[in-house]
């Protein structure tokens, strides 16, 4: 096992145990979200006055490319076994969490919650779930700061690259909901 | 040779309690004593159903009681007992049969079995805690929805599935992975045992279908505890996407129960009659066949909902369609047997008693798959006759049949054979003695999660047999309990290949060692231990 995390080719996901779990991981909570998105899309039509109404999306389009760059900084982050990458990507995948909370209390301040009609139920159940996985993915960014910092030259290439597969899909969620939820209201 | 050792040994010489293993076989032990105390807990409910349906007009529970018991032994029988023993047994065969030391992930291996468990403690909590679940298993809005729900119960059933389901979901990735990449030289995946196939096959169908399953939780969720409206008419919800979301993880798991049971006859069957499998690549074929269509049948739940003649029309045709692989594996297990020098064993005879009892349920699902014929029989007692010709006829003899052919790896110990006949025929007349009355029952008009019947209905008598059917078969559980403990004790110690097996989970000692195989075995073809034991007829794929 090499010392350095920075050299050589990657690991392929057909034949790292890590890589191959995270990617079926991945597949199944595609699922999972697939199923969330069509609920949203079932009730788009009975919700669709009250987006158009309250959603701010150039504001969201803003929060939505810090996130959408923090895939490009995990893919350097993973490239070069590098901590400042590290650093930025978490920055910046904080920013949008902070974004969609503002999101969140703006909506709720104007008196949309989730039980306030079909849009309220389907867009923060959606919206909070991938929320969610962007926390999930907050810490387990944050845990391989951690062992970045503590044990450097344990650390196996592997991880950021697993870490990195899930920020991406954690990402490209994120690139169906602003569509379907957001910019669907355009439609 | 000691039965089932409270201890084992890392290779680092460690040692290891129950609670902190990560031992794929210690965690399948664990997975297998949960799945036969739920077994059990389920099965007292379900004669506690049988008591008070065995004459009309009982009065022996009140509604109320009897609700809870059967929503919470279907969901009992379902995620608590049956996929808990498969997976104990796919945990526990799986690297054996590979020849791995252990699975892809074994700290995460403990993680699935932890979470299954308090997912199962969490439902019965409900019963301390104001009320179990009273909804069905598959708690069908808007009946699972606040306003008509309104304790606690349907609560804990979310975050009890939710919490099994996750565990059950990442024991599937760990199978996969393990599958995958974890062979052992010469392994191909066309020679791995039909058994390991079958498990791949389920772990790819779970992690197709739990999240959906999931995800309807979380939004029955998000209505019951946020107000929300995802299945409230009142909000403008659909209660149909509830049975669109259950049902598309629910059909699947039909097939996560009744795959690996197929696996495991499909290992048993070929060694009790001397022979290789019959057409080895169709039975691990057909079962890709299988979990491809099972995806595309959940809407013949919901022929009842009136979805429209095209839709019902094509969900027919699909469900039809999925006999077709089920039969050529029926017809394999035949022609294993034709010829073949048959020993009958307990475990051989439930294996064959699998087959006669599916082929059955199998049968009845086909008329079920005919609209008119479900319109008729929709919600009567002819699906509950169905379903437990499938699920206790097919799976659960299948697991018995695994449990005797395995035990002795498992312990070092044989299950008693004479005990093990009592426990196949009382098991097989207390079966058909309670299911098959239920399918005039059911034709007849009986509905199911009813929980008394008038005396003018004529239902009594069928209903009694029914029941004294299910006391059959409750003695048969007993003796089978009663064998598992003397043989645990004093059972005949076994040897590391008491069947003269095929497969390299025989190539090892009984219990086998902490890592497995002393060497890495190499495999040629998809009997590595009779290759080994007759070199001269070694098998050429």
């Amino acid at each position: 096992m090499s010392a350095s995390v920075a050299v050589g080719r990657g690991p392929s996901i057909a034949h790292d145990r890590v890589l191959l779990g995270v990617a079926v991981f991945i597949a199944s909570e595609s699922v999972f979200f697939l199923a969330i998105v069509l609920a949203y899309l079932a009730y788009r039509d009975a919700g669709l006055a009250t987006a158009k109404a309250n959603l701010d999306i150039p504001r969201t389009a803003i929060f939505s490319i810090a996130l959408f760059s923090s895939s490009a900084t995990m893919a350097l982050a993973a490239r070069h076994g590098s901590r400042s990458w590290l650093v930025a990507t978490i920055a910046l995948g904080a920013v949008f969490l902070a974004g969609q909370g503002s999101e969140y209390a703006r909506l709720l301040a104007s008196g949309i919650g989730p039980g306030r009609e079909l849009f309220g139920t389907t867009f923060f159940t959606l919206t909070g779930l991938h929320g969610v996985h962007v926390l999930g993915g907050l810490v387990a960014l944050f845990a391989l700061l951690a062992a970045h910092i503590r044990r450097r030259s344990a650390l196996r290439p592997v991880a950021f690259e697993a870490v990195g597969l899930y920020w991406h899909f954690v990402d490209a969620v994120w690139v169906v909901v602003f569509s379907v939820v957001y910019l669907g209201t355009l439609l | 040779m000691t039965a089932l050792p409270l201890w084992v040994r890392r290779p680092s010489g460690e040692r290891v309690g129950w609670l902190r293993t990560v031992d794929h076989k210690e965690i399948g032990v664990l997975y297998i004593g949960m799945g036969v105390a739920f077994f059990a807990i389920g099965g007292l409910e379900a004669l506690l159903l049988r008591a008070q349906l065995a004459t009309p007009e009982s009065r022996l529970v009140d509604p109320s009681t009897y609700d809870q018991a059967f929503t919470v032994h279907g969901v009992t029988m379902i995620l608590l007992a049956v996929v808990p023993l498969l997976v104990g047994f796919a945990n526990y065969l799986v690297p054996l049969m590979i020849g791995a030391p252990d699975v892809a992930y074994p700290r995460l291996n403990a993680l699935s079995f932890w979470l299954s468990l308090v997912g199962g403690i969490v439902l019965y909590f409900s019963f301390l805690a104001g009320g179990a679940p009273d909804t069905g298993w598959f708690s069908y809005a808007p009946l699972a929805e606040r306003s008509f729900a309104p304790g606690l119960g349907v609560d804990y059933y979310i975050v009890g599935l939710a919490v099994n389901g996750a565990g059950t979901i990442i024991g599937a990735i760990n199978l996969t992975v393990t599958i995958l990449l974890m062979r052992c030289p010469g392994m191909a995946i066309s020679r791995v045992p039909l058994f390991v196939w079958m498990t791949l096959v389920t772990s790819i169908l779970i992690l197709g279908a739990y999240p959906a399953l999931t995800a309807a939780l979380v939004m029955l969720f998000v209505d019951r505890q946020l107000g929300g409206h995802f299945f409230d008419p009142a909000g403008g919800g659909q209660v149909v996407l509830w049975q669109h979301l259950f049902w598309f993880f629910g059909h699947p798991e039909v097939y996560i129960m009744v795959l690996p049971a197929m696996g495991m006859i499909s290992e048993i069957i070929p060694v009790f009659s001397g022979k290789p499998i019959f057409g080895y690549r169709f039975v691990a074929g057909s079962s890709v066949a299988i979990a491809f269509l099972s995806f595309g049948v959940w809407a013949h739940h919901m022929f009842a909902v009136g979805l429209g003649d095209t839709e019902n029309a094509i969900f027919a045709a699909t469900s039809m369609l999925i006999a077709v692989p089920t039969g050529v594996k029926i017809f394999n297990w035949i022609a294993t047997m034709v010829g073949g020098r048959i020993r009958l064993t307990t475990a051989m005879l439930f294996a064959v008693g699998f087959i006669a009892m599916f082929v059955i349920g199998g049968l009845s699902g086909v008329s079920l798959a005919v609209v008119p014929i479900d319109l008729a029989v929709t919600d009567s007692y002819y699906v509950v006759a169905h379903l437990h010709y499938v699920l206790f006829g097919g799976t659960m003899l299948g697991i018995f049949a695994g449990a005797y052919y395995w035990f002795p790896k498992m312990t070092g110990r044989l299950l008693d054979e004479g005990l093990g006949k009592l426990h196949f025929w009382a098991t097989f007349a207390g079966f058909n003695l309670t299911f098959l009355p239920q399918h005039w029952l059911g034709a007849v008009g009986m509905p199911r999660r009813v929980f008394t019947y008038a005396a003018s209905t004529g239902w009594g008598p069928l209903n009694l047999v029914s029941t004294i059917g299910a006391a059959i078969l409750a003695v048969a559980m007993v003796i089978f309990a009663v064998n598992l403990v003397r043989s645990l004790r004093s059972g005949e110690v076994a040897g590391d290949d008491p069947w003269d097996g095929f497969t390299l989970e025989w190539a090892t000692s009984s219990p086998p060692p902490a890592e497995n195989f002393p060497t890495i075995p190499a495999v040629t073809g998809r009997r590595p231990l009779w290759d080994r034991k007759h070199p001269d007829q070694r098998d050429r794929a």
